[in-house]
């Protein structure tokens, strides 16, 4: 900690890039610190996680039973249990639900505190949000999953690229999950109050990302639309797809792509949502 | 008297706080009620990739996921908030409301009611309606009764459940999301023919918490189809028995819990 005192480096194109990498490391790991002081409310996520996998696997492979085919989707019975296990785990990487930060920061006036610090407030939390990905990835991917392949067979990888896509899937999802949940909770610098958005995020994100079910499940049409048209299906079904192999190398390569293409969209929308709202933001005292 | 009268004043209270911001009020209605409807599409899309699943039709699981969708509603309206007591406890909140002259219970379950879920019961009820106009069911009385019955001991049952995962608070602070399993687990548990679940896990959820008698076992009844797990036709009257079990557990567990409580002295 003794790399961090009153003279934190701004994150600037104009400083050496030493420096910025430094200020941002530094934020990572604060995140991630943070989130690794709630030790019991990990384990109580996890035993949740769980239970939730149980109750989809077995009911996706129920479907697989009764399907034509035994293939719903595409996917055989190994795929979709992969697909329930890894994706219980990684909701929490994702962290798609539960963050509300920003948006009480702003309803408080607290958000007068980040506006003078020398880093954009994106790049500020977007750091932050990195390392409570990082918390999650080591701890809560590895107990579902491990449950997982305990009581079901699992799909296992047969080509080498799958694991980096993954690995570069997932980041993505990460970065693309995060500045949908700044636009949201920014909504907070019109609205004063962010509930309704967020609940109407949380309900969207769940269903439209591939939580409930596997997207695939839907009418083509459908699957398709949501691919192109929303950042959704990157947040959670994608990096599941590459994993579980789904589709041919080539395909999952534009699917990953795809998901840059959206992740990068929406944090230069989150920028621009921001420095408007700085442009009108009127704290109130007290 | 005077008691009606300060639950009457608290349930008031909560109902000007929820409507004095009417646009984000109506916004949550509306959420809150598509969010119900979503479980039941999931029903739906699931059985677009299978004509049967654990041996039942779309229709006969409507049966089931029709009970639970109004059981849940009902009794996440009514008693479904108690899940804020995590934070009456870690903050001390709940000092004020032990030193009034009032029952805990209800009056955290009335100063937190979550009108905003008022929509969802409209949901919960046109799915059960749909489910009853899909299926071709054999009226008697006792079916009748039935109809009534099981969602409204599914109900007490859940109320049960929130009650008790909520108090695991008065115990272990940072519970968080372990309730969760059993109150929306429960509630993904038996939207579904418990037959699509494994051997240990079915168990322990139908049968040892009791879960199975919430939509399952009315489901059969209601339809006149033997129970494929062994169960006489019967036990689908057995759901008040069991909600009433799970209400005297949660009494015991809350009592106990408000007894252990310790502020925070803050």
């Amino acid at each position: 900690m003794d790399a961090l005192d009153a003279s934190v480096p701004a994150i600037s194109p104009r400083r050496p890039i030493s420096a910025s990498v430094a200020t941002f490391r530094a934020l990572v790991g604060s995140g991630f610190r943070r989130y690794a002081t709630y030790r019991q409310a990990t384990l109580a996520g996890t035993f949740t996680n769980i239970v939730f996998g149980f109750l989809r696997c077995y009911v996706l492979l129920a479907v697989a039973a009764g399907a034509a085919g035994g293939a719903p989707g595409g996917y055989d019975a190994r795929q979709l249990a992969t697909f329930v296990w890894v994706g219980q785990g990684l909701l929490n990487v994702v962290g798609i639900w539960g963050w509300a930060d920003l948006a009480d920061r702003i309803r408080t006036g607290d958000i007068v505190a980040d506006l003078v610090r020398p880093i954009s407030p994106v790049t500020a939390y977007l750091a932050a949000d990195l390392g409570r990905a990082c918390h999650a990835l080591l701890t809560r991917v590895g107990p579902p999953v491990l449950v997982g392949a305990l009581f079901f067979p699992l799909a296992t990888p047969s080509r080498w690229q799958t694991v980096p896509l993954f690995a570069v899937s997932v980041l993505l999802a990460v970065i693309g999950s995060f500045a949908c949940r700044y636009l949201i909770n920014a909504t907070a610098y019109w609205l004063n109050d962010a509930r309704g958005p967020l609940a109407f995020w949380t309900l969207g994100s769940g269903v439209l990302a591939g939580l409930y079910f596997p997207l695939r499940l839907l009418p083509e049409w459908a699957t398709v639309t949501l691919w192109v048209a929303t950042p959704l299906p990157g947040l959670l079904q994608t990096p599941l797809d590459v994993l579980i192999e789904r589709d041919p190398p080539a395909l999952q390569a534009g699917l990953v792509a795809l998901q840059a293409v959206w992740a990068v969209v929406m944090l230069a929308l989150a920028r621009w949502v921001q420095r408007r709202a700085e442009r009108r933001l009127v704290v109130q005292g007290g | 008297m005077g008691e009606w009268r300060a639950y009457a004043a608290l349930f008031g209270g909560r109902l000007r706080s929820a409507t004095a911001y009417r646009t984000s009020f109506a916004v949550e209605l509306v959420t809150n009620a598509a969010g119900t409807l979503i479980d039941v599409v999931t029903v739906f899309v699931l059985y677009r990739a299978a004509a049967s699943v654990g041996g039942f039709t779309l229709d006969e699981a409507l049966m089931m996921t029709g009970i639970t969708a109004f059981a849940f509603v009902l009794a996440d309206l009514t008693v479904g908030n108690i899940d804020q007591l995590e934070t009456y406890v870690r903050t001390g909140r709940l000092d004020a409301v032990l030193v009034r002259p009032l029952a805990v219970l209800p009056q955290l379950m009335l100063a937190d009611l979550p009108l905003r879920k008022l929509m969802r019961l409209a949901v919960g009820i046109s799915v059960l309606g749909l489910a009853l106009g899909r299926n071709d069911i054999d009226w008697t009385p006792a079916r009748a009764l039935l109809l009534v019955s099981a969602p409204v001991s599914g109900a007490v049952f859940f109320g049960a459940i929130f009650v008790l995962s909520a108090a695991t608070a008065f115990w272990w602070v940072d519970s968080g999301k372990l309730g969760h399993g059993f109150t929306y687990g429960g509630r993904d548990f038996t939207s579904y023919p418990i037959t699509v679940y494994g051997s240990w896990f079915r168990t322990a959820f139908a049968y040892a918490l009791g879960f199975g008698f919430v939509s399952y076992q009315p489901a059969l009844t209601l339809l006149g189809r033997p129970d494929p797990l062994g169960l006489p036709s019967w036990a689908g009257y057995l759901s008040p028995l069991v909600a009433l079990a799970a209400v005297s557990v949660a009494a015991v567990v809350w009592r106990s819990g408000v007894r252990h409580y310790r502020s925070t002295g803050s």
